[in-house]
């Protein structure tokens, strides 16, 4: 991508973000769009952010 | 970023958050119950169960069930009846002293569309569900109490919107999903607020949105009567007072008959705030998946039982009808209902950090200023 190259620090930050709040965005208008399939659309976006989050709170301290 | 745009928005961050935490941690905490607000009425013996009775027993028709909650009410009247999505044989009454009374007096309960027994439904009248609700919604103060929430639901988008340009200083040495194990307390509730936030942004951002249109329904509606509403009823405007109504036996039938295959979602009687004085007004649901919860209401005039209108939607009617399950979650299964509520208590830890990370870092270093704050961190 050409953006990348023009702003290296920003999308280093910024693109796995970018990934999750675009699934979560899927995620959360699939439902309404159907069943079956839809929901399950829609489980897996918004998974993704509790998922990360919980390992994330699972992080053990080591001092 | 300069030093100087991290301190402005840092400043921005801090403050937008301050002030409208307590208020969000109300909203997240009594949101949670109301999230599981079938299963807990189901456990708590408080869902109406109808009695058992042959599969292809008969089922009353409107007015019939019009008259069996005036018997159950007395001194009151009908102000809506509504279909339940799960319960073909059951329909909710909402009734009052006046048609046009405040919902908050409202009763309602269900009706056994077969029998016209009243089945009650406590927890849509009083006891904690409805302690829940009324704190969730307006904390008991109306619509000033509606429009403070929704002030502290822009509060915390701005919040959000300042968090997401200082994930940038913050993270900028530190690689995604970064929580350091062998740092301080602070480091690790600094790592966990900036992970946790950036990843349930989307989720918080479209719930707090939603609540927002949500809190300012009131206003939404009053437009929507004195526009949409007005309009099609303007000839009735210098009409006498309705004296004598049509029964509403053909109510359905007279809609289906407008609107071929449609379902309803529920009626509004003559005199309520989702009708005229001279109309009975059937809301029916949009024919796709997408559009079930869009309403569109067959006006009926309820002297003649002539339809005057079909009532268009405004744009502003539809963003508030399709912001609800957006804000509540009730569209996706249980599935969806376990991680509105993870994604809900992941919140609450959102905002419970950012107080504690600017309570230690206020404590401990009053005289550090912030672009040094994100070196150290």
């Amino acid at each position: 991508m050409t953006r990348h190259k023009k702003h290296p620090a920003f999308w280093k930050t910024f693109a796995k973000p970018t990934w999750i709040a675009l699934l979560t965005a899927v995620g959360l208008f699939a439902a309404l769009l159907g069943d079956g399939a839809w929901d399950v659309l829609s489980w897996v976006g918004m998974a993704i952010p509790a998922w990360l989050s919980i390992k994330g709170l699972m992080v053990r301290r080591r001092v | 970023m300069k030093s100087q745009t991290i301190r402005r928005w840092s400043f921005i961050h801090t403050w937008s958050s301050l002030v409208c935490t307590l208020f969000l941690l109300m909203l997240a905490i009594t949101g949670l119950p109301l999230v599981f607000h079938h299963e807990i009425e189901d456990l708590t013996g408080n869902a109406p169960a109808l009695k058992e009775m042959p599969a292809n027993t008969p089922r009353m028709d409107l007015q019939q069930l019009v008259k069996a909650a005036e018997a159950h009410r007395p001194g009151e009247v009908v102000q809506y009846f509504g279909w339940d999505e799960d319960e073909p044989n059951g329909m909710y009454a909402f009734m009052g002293k006046t048609a046009g009374g405040d919902p908050n007096d409202t009763h309602t309960f269900m009706l056994d569309a077969r029998s016209g027994e009243a089945v009650e439904t406590p927890s849509a009248n009083g006891g904690f569900m409805n302690i829940m609700l009324r704190l969730h919604v307006d904390m008991y103060a109306g619509l000033p109490g509606k429009l403070l929430l929704a002030f502290m639901g822009l509060l915390f988008v701005l919040a959000i919107i300042s968090g997401v340009v200082l994930y940038a200083p913050f993270m900028r040495r530190l690689d995604f999903a970064t929580v350091r194990p062998n740092k301080s307390t602070r480091v690790r509730w600094l790592d966990l607020h900036n992970l946790i936030g950036v990843v349930t942004l989307t989720w918080a951002f479209v719930v707090g949105l939603t609540g927002v249109l949500n809190a300012c329904a009131d206003l939404v509606i009053a437009q929507w009567r004195n526009d949409s509403l007005a309009a099609m009823v303007a000839p009735y405007r210098d009409a006498p007072p309705l004296t004598e109504r049509a029964p509403a036996t053909d109510l359905l039938r007279i809609a289906q008959t407008t609107v071929p295959g449609s379902e309803p979602s529920f009626i509004a009687f003559p005199g309520s705030r989702f009708s005229s004085e001279h109309h009975y007004a059937v809301f029916i649901k949009g024919n796709t998946h997408l559009t079930s919860h869009l309403l569109t209401p067959v006006l009926i005039d309820a002297e003649t039982l002539n339809v005057t209108a079909i009532v268009s939607s405004p744009w502003y009617m539809d963003a508030l009808l399709l912001s609800q399950p957006l804000h509540f979650g009730d569209y996706g299964g249980m599935p969806m209902k376990i991680l509105w509520g993870i994604l809900d208590v992941l919140t609450i830890i959102v905002l419970g950090s950012g107080v504690y990370l600017w309570w230690v870092r206020r404590r401990a270093a009053a005289t550090v200023n912030v672009p040094q704050a994100v070196e150290a961190a």
